[in-house]
């Protein structure tokens, strides 16, 4: 089953997601990145470390919360996109569009920097 | 001699992980490497949640049928569903400088299999088969 936690502190949400992000699940991340979207959370850091498998409809909700944080003018990072999800990423060519650091810590103090 | 294995879910996305497991433990079985086994699972995923989506508009009282052939050389499936006909010239894959959500699921599935054939001539749903070779032997989608 997918797991899905939001730690916000200030203006940063970093969303860390756990299991198989498919057609069943990916409702769930796109509710959290909505809700913080519509509160216009500057920066959404997602997690994708203990993400076991992506398809398409993830690769989509990940795209659409991008698209609505650029309309505020916030930032969407991704960390620790590797093995399946980095390829899913690759294959849609989207591995370019999206900020990916390695580590979260490395999102964060991206964020900082930019801000 | 080709060896084939069925599958039956209802059509609905919690069950597709079961078509997942079962697709990448087969690949894995005749010798596709670690990379390739998890893009065809991908692939077969993709076409199913489109079934899924599309054909039986998430309704959930409805089936897929899965049949994956073995060869000496390829893998085949073939996905089978009795929903709504899909559109043949709907299918096709978008250009990914238009980003934006959805619409991946068709790419994904031509870029990974070998061969994708939708089977035009079923009376009733849809079906398709794709095929993956062991071998590389060019893209014929």
């Amino acid at each position: 089953m997918l797991k899905v936690d939001v730690n916000k502190q200030d203006d940063i949400a970093i969303i860390t997601v756990e299991g198989d992000i498919d057609l069943y699940s990916s409702p769930q991340v796109r509710k959290e990145i909505i809700k913080l979207t519509n509160d216009e959370t500057k920066g959404i850091i997602v997690n994708l470390a203990g993400v076991t498998y992506m398809d398409s409809s993830g690769v989509a909700t990940l795209v659409e919360g991008l698209q609505l944080v650029n309309d505020y003018k916030g930032k969407l990072f991704m960390c620790h996109v590797q093995g399946v999800v980095h390829d899913v990423f690759e294959l849609s060519r989207l591995d370019k569009v999206f900020s990916i650091f390695p580590k979260e810590a490395d999102a964060v103090k991206a964020y900082h920097e930019a801000n | 001699m080709t060896k084939m294995i069925e599958m039956k879910i209802p059509a609905e996305a919690r069950f597709l992980k079961i078509i997942r497991i079962g697709v990448g433990y087969t690949c894995e079985l005749i010798g596709f490497s670690s990379e390739d086994q998890n893009n065809i699972t991908l692939a077969v995923d993709e076409a199913c949640s489109n079934i899924v989506k599309y054909a039986y508009d998430q309704s959930p009282s409805d089936i897929i049928h899965m049949t994956c052939r073995l060869y000496n050389d390829r893998i085949e499936f073939t996905l089978r569903d009795f929903g709504k006909k899909v559109n043949e010239s709907t299918i096709k894959s978008r250009s990914l400088d238009d980003i934006r959500p959805g619409g991946l699921g068709v790419h994904l599935i031509k870029s990974v299999m070998d061969e994708v054939f939708y089977d035009t001539n079923v009376k009733i749903g849809n079906k398709l088969k794709l095929v993956k070779y062991l071998t590389h032997k060019g893209n014929t989608c």
